[in-house]
């Protein structure tokens, strides 16, 4: 509130404070004493006050785990700390052999009575994520069919003072049901020691066990719960009452995301002139051999036989002479630019320790965080490609030819790498990633196109300190002319 | 997902992929004050503010020119022939308008904004649109608080070219009646019956959404958008930063603090701030430092935003108009001649900036009271957004250091009040010149240039 003003305001401009600029963030703070605390580094607000829970609705075989691992594997990418609390996880820990459906029968007192201490138990590791991991959303993927059990979680929340957001999943396609059924019911570890077809069996009756006591969240009676309701895998969306920034950009990506078979292809530009050169950044055309490469891109695309391909390329100059080879129309991206490396633009990364030792260093501390000066982060990069990523999720079969950083951001999010391991992900020159969303996760493929290039991989050194020596520091350049 | 920037030197190829491929028919559904106009108005606003043009058709506005002088609610009585035959004949020309639009015109989206509340209507339309390769996407607004309409009414039916003969009980009455003609003719969109079309369902103002069947990207955003918006009032404040040191040597971009006199309108700010009294009001800023200098001294938290920096102007930052003239000509030039799509070598367009802008604008319209300090591009960029401004006279929007802009959503539009505060400063504010030939003098190029030191 603005009565918080400060009282001095007569001692503004002796006290109107120096700002320093963080070394490794380049956000410019008040230079001593800050009575506003510490701001968080990143390029944009992150609009999360409280913690939120999310938590699943839906029958088993509703798709629940899928966009429970989905949509956390999506916060955590544009920097929401999140984390998944499967409820089946939790009754395998306690009820160590599944022997079948009767553990669900609604009149098996004995395993209500387990059901109901693991998900206590569960809760109460969403409590300890959020107040002792800085814990900012809690997914919390169970059936929850019953308004008896909302209410759990909903008094549980609202004690906590944790805001809640239910995701219903609602699905009477029998075709949709069997093909997750096949998918990721069979070769879970509860049925290990069956045959596919006990298994069907078994896990049919299981769901008929939620069936009879299943209350869908509804219009009328929880108007006052915020929630959406997803109905045969999208094709139409009930939306209840969203809170807040967080929970608007989850219904965005819910409503972006589908299921139908795709691939995604990821490749760098081709060799390129600075990249001989061992120089970062730029703006070049490419070598020969990136120009070899093109045209072998031409041929492999053209032998995987895609069905209606879109291509995505830069602006820059090298990754549309990569497409161009490709003879096939091409849409053009601002936002996949390569990282702005500022002052470091075209340099090599000798060049880098002679003029610049101590940037060089703090790069290799926190290379995820680290912005060059007047240049952009890994971090930053993440942020831009937020509507690539989006936009990937609506398409079906792409083409994505980027630069070495934004490969690297865009494998994470479809690899679920974490901010550690991002800058140091291996895209190498000349070879094509082709992903293929596949059960929870991702099949990854790895092409190389068999056109010798350039290593343009630097690992991180041993001695991040900036007291190091050159040699050091240089330690793991690739090589260059 | 906007298609490519265009680079400055356009040759061949527009290599810019139109975000649909056919053009898309936005179709408005509901009883009268529901707010579909707001709607229909907003959503244009916005999709021609990310580049998608975007063209709106009332056919309100239709039937105005059609009859001349509207008498009363009778005209709209489901039993009255006349009334419905030319209704009927202005839907029908409001949708030829919007085929020429759409096909001949290059528009991308057009928004049919009328009550659309039969399902035989809403056939015609669906059936014109197959016939013309268009995608239909309805809006729906439905709400039943009492408190809601009356609000509506007296904000925008009152001052309609409907009732100026009127006074306000009479317009009222007569509007009340008029809502009363389409509700027993009203069929809403069904979840069931409809289930094959393409839809949103607004339910009281955003409590409720239902959304059927989005096809591609354009639907997706739209949604997205409609979610966002609100309308419980508040107000949005616009500033720069104070002057800066480079301000005052006449030079753009860079990352310098505050000029004395900055630091003089950091402080005024901070007490035009607290005169207004405002309730809960968030402040951000850019990550450069004369505007986070500025939000030091107001005393209050603030969020940095690295989409709030000021444009890019690559090998040009920190350089002089005088300096840019010298040592790239062209570039000046080129940039006279399309400030809007003009990129700086290494650097960033307008164009590029309301891109990198649109989740701030995003954000914005989920909050309530927000003071933003940015730059003069960037404020430009954003106040195009708010006052509906083309991409022509967006870079030359008038944005001068220590004023303070207040926008306030009023029925549907913005209104503006303009704060000065009192400081001096000097005058960054460049207008284009009447030769913006590449073979023009260095005179005629700096022309305009503001005075510096």
């Amino acid at each position: 509130m603005l009565s918080q003003f400060l009282n001095n305001t007569s001692d503004m401009s002796a006290e109107q404070k120096e700002l320093t600029q963080t070394p490794l963030l380049k956000i410019w703070v008040p230079g001593m004493g800050s009575s506003l605390g510490q701001r968080r580094g990143s390029s944009r607000p992150q609009f999360t006050n409280c913690p939120t829970m999310i938590v699943m609705v839906g029958l088993p075989a509703r798709g629940k785990t899928y966009i429970s691992k989905k949509l956390t594997r999506y916060l955590n990418w544009i920097g929401v700390p999140t984390q998944v609390f499967n409820l089946g996880q939790y009754r395998r820990e306690v009820v160590q052999t599944y022997k079948n459906y009767e553990f669900f029968r609604p009149d098996n007192e004995e395993a209500m009575k387990i059901r109901r201490a693991y998900a206590s138990n569960a809760l109460k590791d969403i409590a300890n994520y959020f107040t002792k991991e800085q814990g900012q959303v809690a997914v919390f993927d169970s059936t929850n069919t019953t308004r008896e059990r909302r209410g759990v979680i909903l008094s549980f929340a609202k004690e906590k003072g944790y805001k809640v957001f239910f995701i219903e999943s609602v699905c009477d396609d029998p075709e949709i049901i069997e093909a997750n059924t096949t998918q990721v019911k069979l070769s879970s570890p509860d049925y290990e020691n069956c045959d596919k077809e006990e298994a069907l069996v078994d896990f049919l009756k299981r769901i008929d066990c939620y069936k009879m006591s299943y209350v869908p969240l509804d219009e009328e009676k929880d108007r006052h719960l915020s929630f959406i309701k997803i109905f045969n895998v999208g094709s139409r969306y009930l939306v209840n009452r969203v809170q807040d920034h967080i929970q608007s950009r989850i219904v965005y990506y819910l409503m972006n995301i589908h299921v139908t078979p795709r691939s995604i292809y990821l490749s760098r530009h081709g060799e390129s002139e600075l990249n001989l050169l061992g120089r970062i950044g730029g703006d070049t055309g490419l070598s020969s051999q990136g120009q070899k490469y093109a045209k072998a891109l031409a041929e492999f695309i053209r032998g995987q036989s895609i069905k209606d391909l879109k291509v995505w390329t830069s602006h820059m100059k090298r990754t549309i002479q990569t497409a161009e080879a490709l003879g096939v129309p091409y849409e053009q991206w601002k936002a996949l630019n390569e990282i702005d490396a500022g002052v470091c633009e075209e340099m090599t990364y000798e060049e880098i320790q002679e003029t610049h030792p101590e940037e060089f260093a703090l790069r290799d501390q926190d290379k995820y965080r680290y912005r060059y000066p007047k240049g952009e982060s890994y971090e930053d990069l993440v942020h831009r490609l937020e509507p690539v990523i989006m936009e990937l999720e609506r398409q079906e079969n792409v083409l994505v030819i980027c630069h070495q950083a934004v490969m690297r951001c865009l494998l994470a999010y479809f690899l679920d790498k974490s901010e550690d391991d991002l800058p140091y992900l291996k895209c190498p020159l000349h070879t094509v990633l082709k992903l293929t969303p596949l059960a929870y996760g991702c099949k990854v493929e790895s092409f190389y196109l068999n056109i010798q290039a350039v290593n343009t991989h630097r690992d991180r050194p041993t001695n991040v300190n900036v007291a190091r020596k050159p040699e050091e520091a240089l330690q793991t350049v690739p090589e260059h002319l | 997902m906007r298609g490519a920037s265009r680079s400055k030197n356009t040759q061949d190829l527009d290599k810019r992929v139109c975000m649909t491929n056919c053009p898309t028919l936005i179709v408005t559904v509901g009883l009268p004050a529901r707010g579909k106009t707001y709607i229909s108005k907003k959503l244009t606003r916005y999709l021609n503010w990310i580049d998608v043009p975007t063209k709106e058709f009332n056919v309100g506005q239709y039937r105005r020119e059609c009859v001349k002088i509207y008498k009363s609610f009778e005209f709209f009585r489901p039993d009255n022939e006349e009334g419905l035959k030319i209704r009927k004949q202005c839907a029908l020309a409001a949708l030829n308008d919007v085929r020429q639009f759409l096909t001949d015109e290059g528009g991308q989206v057009a928004v049919f904004d009328a009550t659309n509340t039969t399902r035989e209507r809403r056939e015609t339309i669906i059936r014109f649109a197959e016939q013309n390769g268009f995608k239909v996407f309805f809006v729906e607004s439905v709400c039943e608080d009492p408190d809601v309409i009356a609000e509506n009414i007296v904000q925008v039916k009152l001052g309609s070219p409907d009732y100026t003969h009127c006074n306000t009980e009479e317009a009222v009455a007569d509007f009340m009646k008029r809502i009363k003609c389409y509700e027993n003719s009203y069929q809403p969109l069904d979840e069931e019956l409809d289930r094959d079309l393409s839809f949103i369902k607004i339910i009281d103002v955003g409590r409720r959404y239902l959304v059927n069947r989005v096809q591609d990207h354009i639907q997706s955003r739209i949604v997205y958008y409609l979610m966002n918006i609100h309308i419980t009032p508040r107000s949005i404040y616009l500033c720069r930063h104070g002057e800066s040191d480079l301000n005052i040597k006449g030079r753009i971009g860079g990352d310098s603090g505050l000029s004395a006199r900055g630091k003089e309108f950091a402080k005024a700010l901070g007490q035009f701030i607290q005169s207004q009294n405002i309730r809960d009001l968030k402040v951000w800023t850019s990550q450069m430092k004369r505007t986070i200098q500025t939000a030091e001294a107001l005393g209050v938290q603030y969020e940095q935003w690295k989409a709030l920096n000021e444009i890019d102007a690559g090998v040009c930052e920190e350089l002089m108009y005088e300096e840019i003239q010298q040592r790239y000509p062209l570039e000046f030039a080129l940039r006279d001649q399309d400030k809007y799509r003009y990129r700086y070598p290494k650097g960033e367009s307008y164009e590029d900036l309301v891109q990198r802008l649109e989740p701030v604008i995003m954000e914005l319209e989920r909050q309530e009271n927000v003071l933003v300090i940015c730059h003069q591009a960037v404020m430009r960029c954003l106040l195009a957004y708010f006052l509906d401004k083309t991409a022509e006279e967006l870079p030359y929007l008038k944005c001068t250091l220590h004023t303070v802009l207040k926008l306030t959503p009023m029925a549907y539009g913005c209104k503006v009040e303009s704060v000065c505060l009192n400081v001096d400063a000097v005058n960054t504010h460049r207008d284009r010149p009447s030769n913006v030939d590449v073979s023009r003098l260095p005179e005629e190029a700096l022309l305009t240039v503001p005075d510096h030191h």
